[in-house]
């Protein structure tokens, strides 16, 4: 996707990036957002997404390849002429600058007038919700303001593209997710390009338009978050994304576009090849816990299923989590939700389980 | 510090040692300057206690001494000189040690510990070897007995002050700050003096500080490298005491501990206001 991703707004092609001149931190990225986009970074630390957005930034060089920012390569251009906004993990307010002071600068560097300075930085603080805070200091805020704040300042002079690297990680819970749903209504309403590095799952599912999954120096997936979430394309994908049942074995045989998988701790099931082609390939097929069965009359009646043992019942409010163990796998969690005709299992019951074949992914071994 | 109840015999004899330990530390260290102070107001031509002043009789003290030094030209002189130098002595050494500073703080400088250790070593190298050194250095270049030799000398002498205290501050600071400046649109120069020195103040004024009493405290360098022309205070004391021990010196030195004080007092003060603005230590 080289020259046919010359639309994009921000293109990476054919990116790669060495520290040492030895390991590839990042390994042949190519990768085009387009304009108003909101696209997330998700890996695992050291999977190379913060080296990408720092190279967006200019803070680092790509080795070899090209970044275009509206189709203009950006390699050559010093971070401080490139208008990127960004928002880093730990903030970086100018903790001697007081709130407005610091929403201030990037105006003040550009040589806007006094008057129009103060009125961009009283909007951008109101579009946060912060602006009484406006003669404060950054040490006098709470984490949760000092993160509105980044915001506001990465956005006051109007960036077209903004880069925010785990910039909710020190947040607690309740917080964070507050935040979620506000950057991204801030992102939509304003209409900006958003290149968002997080290694919070939910985070990425919650906010992003597309999520590019990284892993050892590649994109594993690219994909919009429930294509990501139900359709995994390989097994780290399935594992990384919420939570994955896996089961290894054998395929028999590909049948109509079903596999027949024979697991290893015993037992024949249906499941949807996605990267297995032939009979006799070694395979991890993984299934949501969610998509779990164990009500018969809610399976097909031709269904595979697996007799299971209830290890443990977890009562948690508005679902049960149930652990299993099938065909020798005693990680096996199911999910039911809290409805009057659920049955809740006791542990050393067996049960009977299965799933519709398209919800049981085939994947790499 | 209190002593508890279970303390052993050992424990008790230690708590009280420790204290008297300390107090004879303390005592040791501020003695010599505070028997200076009462001596410089002695009536008499002499470096002794008068039977006069010990029975605290106000003819027993005078500011005779304080009038020779305000009137006399030899010391008037001196005093000139130390003003000339000390000053611009310092802001050589704080411009050069900082930008030192902070070129060796950046982690892709190779070498930085031989640099580090060649910068810092005029604070180790004994100064009579520094100042011979820098006899036969400054002869060949014609800076010998010149006010810009001297003041040379002298910022040498203080850049190591300047590069240990900014470097200390520099370790705490973070680095997103002066990516933040540059990411908001801040070309490096403008990013130096928004950003970055306006935090690394602290260590600056207190490096400039010690650069400023190395020079107007040097004697040795100054004897070296300096000539008549370039006799500063310390100069000035030292061939005082060679040549004719006039209690005038104990005046001077109580008016340099005094400055001392103030000095160090003000860069205080001002440390903490800086800090409170930031709010980095409660109250």
């Amino acid at each position: 996707m080289t020259a046919a991703s010359d639309d994009g707004f921000v293109v990476f092609d054919r990116v790669q990036k060495s520290y040492d001149g030895e390991v590839l931190v990042v390994k042949d990225l190519n990768l085009s957002i387009g304009k108003g986009e909101f696209l997330t970074m998700l890996g695992p630390s050291g999977s190379g997404k913060t080296t990408c957005l720092m190279m967006l930034a200019g803070f680092e060089t790509a080795t070899h390849g090209d970044i275009l920012l509206d189709g203009q390569p950006i390699n050559n251009i010093p971070p401080h002429k490139r208008g990127i906004g960004m928002v880093f993990q730990n903030y970086a307010l100018f903790p001697h600058m007081t709130i407005a002071e610091n929403l201030a600068f990037p105006l003040e560097v550009r040589k806007m007038g006094k008057d129009d300075r103060e009125a961009k930085v009283r909007r951008a603080l109101e579009m946060v919700e912060m602006g009484d805070f406006g003669g404060r200091r950054p040490a006098q805020l709470s984490g949760g303001q000092q993160q509105r704040v980044a915001l506001a300042r990465a956005l006051v002079f109007e960036p077209e593209l903004v880069l925010m690297d785990e910039p909710l990680g020190a947040l607690d819970k309740q917080l964070r997710e507050k935040m979620q749903f506000e950057i991204k209504h801030i992102a939509d309403n304003l209409g900006i390009t958003v290149v968002y590095v997080t290694h919070d799952q939910t985070e990425a599912l919650t906010m992003s338009d597309r999520v590019a999954v990284f892993e050892d120096g590649r994109i594993q997936q690219l994909a919009p978050p429930d294509e990501l979430y139900e359709a995994p394309k390989n097994s780290f994908v399935a594992q990384f994304i919420g939570e994955n049942n896996t089961l290894e074995g054998v395929v028999e045989e590909i049948k109509d576009g079903v596999a027949l998988v024979n697991l290893d701790g015993g037992g024949l099931i249906d499941a949807k090849p996605v990267n297995v082609t032939k009979a006799g390939e070694r395979t991890k097929v993984s299934i949501r816990p969610e998509r779990v069965e164990y009500n018969k009359d809610r399976l097909h009646a031709d269904a595979h299923t697996l007799q299971a043992e209830v290890m443990e019942f977890i009562y948690m409010g508005d679902i049960f989590r149930t652990r299993l163990k099938v065909a020798g796998n005693d990680e096996f969690i199911i999910k039911t939700r809290n409805a009057p005709d659920q049955r809740r299992l006791k542990p050393g019951e067996m049960i009977e389980i299965g799933w519709l074949a398209e919800d049981c992914r085939a994947l790499d071994a | 510090m209190e002593l508890p109840p279970y303390a052993t015999t050992g424990q008790r004899i230690w708590f009280y040692a420790f204290r008297v330990i300390c107090g004879l530390i303390l005592f040791f260290l501020i003695a010599p300057i505070m028997v200076v102070i009462p001596l410089s107001f002695n009536a008499e031509n002499f470096f002794t206690f008068t039977p006069e002043m010990l029975a605290l009789k106000a003819e027993g003290y005078s500011l005779k001494h304080y009038r020779d030094f305000l009137s006399n030209p030899d010391w008037q002189q001196a005093l000139r000189n130390s003003v000339q130098i000390a000053p611009v002595a310092t802001i050589l050494s704080v411009t050069l040690g900082t930008l030192a500073a902070i070129g060796l703080s950046q982690p892709h400088v190779p070498f930085r510990r031989a640099i580090m250790a060649i910068l810092i070593s005029p604070m180790i190298v004994p100064l009579i070897i520094s100042a011979a050194g820098m006899y036969f250095f400054y002869s060949r270049l014609g800076l010998q007995g010149t006010y810009l030799g001297v003041v040379l000398a002298h910022a040498v002498l203080g850049i190591p002050f300047v590069i240990i205290t900014v470097t200390a501050t520099l370790v705490g600071f973070d680095k997103s700050l002066t990516r933040a400046a540059a990411n908001m649109g801040a070309d490096p120069v403008t990013t130096f003096f928004r950003v970055q020195m306006p935090l690394i103040l602290p260590g600056v004024i207190s490096g400039g500080l010690f650069a400023f009493i190395t020079s107007f405290d040097e004697v040795v360098v100054v004897l070296f490298v300096g000539s008549a022309g370039q006799k500063t205070l310390p100069w000035q004391m030292f061939t005082g005491l060679r040549e004719q021990i006039s209690p005038t010196i104990l005046a001077v030195a109580t008016i340099l501990v005094v400055i001392s004080i103030a000095l160090l007092t003000t860069v205080e003060v001002l440390r903490r206001r800086s800090e409170k603005l930031r709010g980095m230590s409660p109250g």
